[in-house]
């Protein structure tokens, strides 16, 4: 210390010439190579999506065709695609509601003394494993009745989007400015119809972008259909969902693991099938929430 | 009605009514203070122990805690019906806390604890049984920032009175709300278009608009001008005299001459060291002429003069 201040003062001489000195070329250096190593971590997050995209697109690009989409097995996997989409979104409707109630209960009704906790629960049930919801639901439901369902499956892809839709309400309701409920507080109507009228208007760009994130996930969460909902045999579209519906994730599944190399194209050309709809919705509520934004923050 | 009156022996007018729950009804009387309407009766006072007949508000002993903090002290004042009352002081005094406790604004602010008592006509505002929602529909408030709903400038109007049951003659109430607010004549052509697009002094005269829309009993102003240019700020004053009368005005503003110009009454508050720290509280309360020609106290003399800090 006493050393480099003796340097300094030595040194220090305003009419120099505005070059680095001291240990500035040091610290220039550091900062570099700081600089190089969190350019690099990002290049290789971007670069290990676009080589699983592009080793999709490659060796599934040539097994998908019209028959592929539309009809069923052996030939194609349109029933597959139907029982993904209407479990998902049978998920999605016994989700949405209880994901807003529980971020209208964050925003507008708990106190300091709730939130974080409530908080921390969504968090960590974003967390668990979904083999795990995957059990709880086979033992409370499947196994008890005996028989795999769609509907189970649906539930089980509920409770991984609860917390999803929840945390991404939650985050849009409070970009809500504060002074606009206080505004509707001090006309003297009741709270639950300015949440109705004022609150979820401002917000509904938000929770629709949190939902598609949410149906995003479901559609290519796989533990749960295969151990709650595999059995389907995928030749026709079944619609009941007490019955057991054929699905994209258990398809590939079934696929990858025949010994025929055709079905490994299969298997490849239905993830590319999946991966598609998953980018589509994930952008899609991107500018979604980019838009409803721009709107709130005006 | 009658078993109201009855039990509480209020004024003729739904102001009497306790501040309990209920379904809100269309008030079909003539509002007290209106001209034109009774007013409260001498013979209704004879039984009505606490309040005088011209008193909306009556402030004893009020004490406002945040937590630990205590941020205003021995606070009482009577607000008078119909007239303009003025809140001036300092920053930090306590003045809004103190509005924002006439209307339970303040039950939201974490911490918040009260002592003494307020009675609006004659009832404890923080009493039992005492709806906030109730409480804020006969006492409504304006803020100091223009708070706009991003909704159509006739929305915004509409907004409470649709929520409180007031649908029938809603395009006449939003006229009236508007002319009242001395807005209709520059937005009556343009009532769907968003009340985002109008000016903030426009902004801040729709926020009265829409306060008065549902018919108040007490209007509460929190430096309604204070975020406004000079000749918006005329204009706000031009509409509180306007107003004077119809409702009983209680205003915040850190504009004296303001106070001196819209208020019948005035009081100042100030921060005063009692034990360690300060805290704010009522100095003096008399009618303006009094507070800003003749003050008792040598406190507010200062203020007023502008010799204060």
């Amino acid at each position: 210390m006493s050393l480099f201040r003796r340097r300094a003062e030595k040194e220090f001489d305003p009419t120099q010439p505005l070059v680095a000195t001291g240990n500035l070329s040091r610290r220039h250096f550091v900062s570099r190579v700081i600089q190089f190593l969190a350019i690099a971590a990002a290049v290789a997050a971007v670069a290990v999506l676009v080589i699983v995209i592009w080793a999709v697109v490659s060796h599934g690009a040539k097994a998908i065709s019209w028959t592929f989409i539309t009809t069923g097995y052996p030939t194609g996997v349109g029933p597959y695609l139907v029982g993904t989409f209407e479990i998902v979104a049978i998920a999605t409707l016994i989700a949405m509601p209880i994901g807003v109630l529980i971020a209208l209960f964050l925003t507008e009704y708990a106190g300091r003394r709730w939130t974080r906790p409530v908080q921390l629960v969504l968090d960590v049930m974003n967390g668990l494993p979904s083999i795990l919801i995957a059990v709880f639901i086979y033992i409370l439901i499947v196994a008890p009745t005996k028989k795999q369902s769609g509907i189970a499956a649906a539930i089980a892809l509920a409770i991984i989007e609860v917390p999803l839709i929840a945390r991404g309400t939650q985050e849009v309701l409070n970009l809500v400015p504060s002074h606009q409920r206080e505004a509707a507080d001090a006309l003297g109507v009741a709270r639950w119809r300015s949440i109705l009228t004022i609150i979820l208007p401002a917000a509904v760009g938000g929770i629709v972008t949190a939902t598609l994130l949410s149906v995003a996930r479901a559609a290519g969460e796989t533990a749960p259909v295969l151990l709650i909902d595999s059995l389907a045999k995928g030749d026709s579209i079944q619609l009941n969902p007490f019955g057991q519906i054929p699905n994209v994730p258990v398809r590939i599944f079934q696929l990858s693991e025949e010994a025929n190399p055709e079905g490994f194209t299969e298997a490849w050309g239905l993830s590319l099938i999946l991966i598609a709809i998953i980018l589509a919705l994930g952008l899609s509520s991107r500018a979604l929430l980019n838009r409803s934004k721009r709107k709130m923050s005006r | 009605m009658s078993i109201d009156d009855q039990t509480f022996d209020a004024q003729p007018s739904t102001n009497g009514r306790p501040l309990a729950p209920g379904r809100v009804r269309i008030r079909t009387e003539p509002l007290p203070g209106v001209i034109g309407a009774p007013a409260a009766t001498e013979s209704a006072t004879e039984s009505h122990v606490h309040v005088a007949p011209e008193s909306v508000f009556e402030a004893d002993g009020v004490g406002i805690f945040y937590g630990k903090k205590q941020a205003l002290i021995d606070v009482s004042m009577r607000v008078r019906r119909g007239q303009v009352t003025a809140l001036i002081g300092p920053s930090g005094c306590g003045k809004t806390t103190f509005l924002r406790s006439l209307n339970r604004m303040n039950d939201s602010v974490s911490g918040f604890r009260i002592e003494g008592q307020i009675r609006y006509h004659g009832h404890d505002i923080y009493g039992t049984g005492v709806d906030t929602v109730e409480v804020r529909r006969r006492i409504g408030m304006v803020f100091q920032k223009p708070n706009p709903f991003p909704k159509s400038i006739f929305d915004n109007i509409a907004w409470a009175p649709r929520n409180l049951g007031m649908r029938s003659g809603l395009k006449e109430r939003v006229e009236k709300a508007l002319r009242g607010a001395a807005l209709w004549d520059e937005v009556k052509d343009r009532l769907k278009d968003s009340a985002m697009g109008l000016s903030g002094g426009q902004q801040q005269r729709l926020c009265i608009a829409r306060a008065i829309a549902i018919e108040p009993d007490v209007l509460l102003l929190d430096e309604p001008a204070s975020a406004l240019d000079p000749i918006a700020t005329g204009a706000i004053e031009d509409l509180i005299h306007s107003l004077k009368g119809r409702f009983t005005i209680v205003i915040v503003t850190h504009n004296m001459q303001q106070a001196a110009r819209v208020a019948d009454r005035t009081a100042f508050f100030s921060l005063e060291t009692r034990g360690e720290k300060p805290i704010g509280t009522l100095i003096e309360f008399d009618e303006t002429e009094k507070i800003f020609g003749a003050p008792r106290d040598p406190r507010t003399r200062d203020y007023v003069t502008g010799r204060f800090g």
